[in-house]
Order: C-alpha cells, then structure tokens, then sequence
C-alpha cells in the first residue's frame, strides 16, 4: 500500500444523494419511522381500549382530521411502494427456493408472496368488516 | 457484537420486517378509514373489546407489535449510522430501550383488558 492512498471525498450524511440506487436504498430504510410510527399508535389505541368505552370512541374521533387523512394515504402508499414490495423483491435473494434439483425462479417466489399479501388483506378487511 | 446476539438481534429484524410487510398496508388502511370517519364494524368498541379479550387475539396482536417494533428499533439503529451518526452504542441504547417500553406497554395493556 502506498504511503499516501487516495480515499475519495464521501460525505458522512449525504453520500446516499449521489446515485440512484444509493437514495432508493435510503427511502427503503426510512420506512423504518413508519412502522415504529404506527405501533406505537397501535399501543395508544390500545391503552384507550383498556380505559373503556368512552375512552375508545374518544380515541377515534380524535383521529378523524384532514391532515391524518392525508398522512395515512401518503404513509400507505410510500410504505407498500419501499417496504411492502422492496422485501417481496428481495425475498428470493434471502432465501432461495429449491424444488428437488431445481432452483425455483426468483420471479416466481416474488408472485407467491403478492399472492399472500392479497389474500391474507382481504381476509382481515373481510374480518373487520370492511368488505 | 458476539455472534450469538447477532443472530438474535437479525432473526428479530427479518422477522418484524415479513410481518410489517404483509400487515401493515392492512393497519394503515384501517387508521386511514377512521381517520375519515368510516370506522369499520370490526373496530366498534365491543367487537375490538371481545377481541382484544381473546387469547388469539392478544397473541396475535402481541407478536405483530413486538416483531414489527424490534424490526423498526434495529433498522433505525443503521439508518442513524446511514445518515451519519456515529455513536453507535448511544443509538442502540436508545432504539432499543424505546422497542422495550413498547414491548412492555402492549403486553400490559393487552393483559389488563378483559
């Protein structure tokens, strides 16, 4: 090694704005803030279920404004979009598939996790009574 | 970090993040429906109540916040080092400790609601 090796100049914390797989990575991993968001909004709903009826229907009334509409549409989007299908596509790479001596192909473990996705969602909105 | 709390710390990760993947685009649609006033049957509060009350419903409830909180705490654990936060130790003493107190909340409240 040289005495003097060229590093070159990265920035600690923007170096993900320079390419564009690099800020797709950083939109993937910020969906981290979206699950934590919401479970711990999870966890608040359910301490309103603990305290009564009134707390509860407090609770979801307190929710109905045009701004958590509008974050809850955006969340839903963003989330599937980086969280929901990047995993689905990197489903195959974390644990490929074998079928006797045939590797299954990747596309078609991605479709059998869509296939899930949908049916287990159309499960729970038929649970809770949406469809 | 040893390679055993490596291995704990991953399958947690992996396993919150297949779990949040597959359930909430589900959880997030529901709060979008309250949020404009179209509660569904399901979230009346006797239907949730009889639910929660039930074991399966506790556990379920249970393992999807506790998976999905230890998964957010870890990767939020890299993207600080990501976005140029070096002190590394401070942040999993922090992400960690917020996943505990959430761990901890929703299995009191899911206990004491009967």
């Amino acid at each position: 090694m040289s005495r003097n090796p060229y590093v070159r100049p990265m920035s600690k914390t923007t170096w993900y704005l320079r390419n564009g797989r690099f800020r797709i990575y950083a939109l993937r991993e910020v969906t981290c803030l979206l699950v934590g968001f919401y479970a711990f909004l999870s966890i608040f709903a359910l301490r309103a279920l603990w305290q009564g009826a009134d707390s509860w229907n407090a609770f979801l009334a307190s929710q109905q404004s045009t701004p958590m509409v509008v974050f809850h549409a955006f969340a839903l989007v963003y989330f599937f979009i980086y969280q929901t299908v990047g995993w689905f596509q990197l489903a195959p790479k974390a644990m490929p598939l074998m079928m006797g001596e045939k590797k299954v192909a990747a596309s078609t473990i991605v479709l059998g996790h869509y296939l899930v996705w949908a049916l287990v969602s159309l499960f729970l909105l038929w649970f809770v009574g949406v469809i | 970090m040893a390679i055993a709390k490596k291995a704990l710390v991953w399958g947690l990760f992996a396993a919150g993040g297949t779990v949040s993947s597959f359930l909430f685009p589900f959880l997030i649609a529901l709060f979008l429906l309250v949020a404009l006033g179209a509660t569904p049957e399901g979230l009346q509060y006797e239907t949730i109540r009889g639910f929660a009350s039930s074991w399966l419903g506790k556990l379920t409830v249970f393992g999807v916040l506790f998976l999905s909180l230890w998964h957010a705490a870890h990767r939020l654990r890299v993207v600080c080092h990501d976005f140029g936060i070096r002190a590394d130790g401070a942040v999993a003493v922090i992400v960690y400790s917020l996943a505990t107190v959430g761990t901890l909340l929703a299995a009191w409240y899911l206990l004491a609601i009967s």
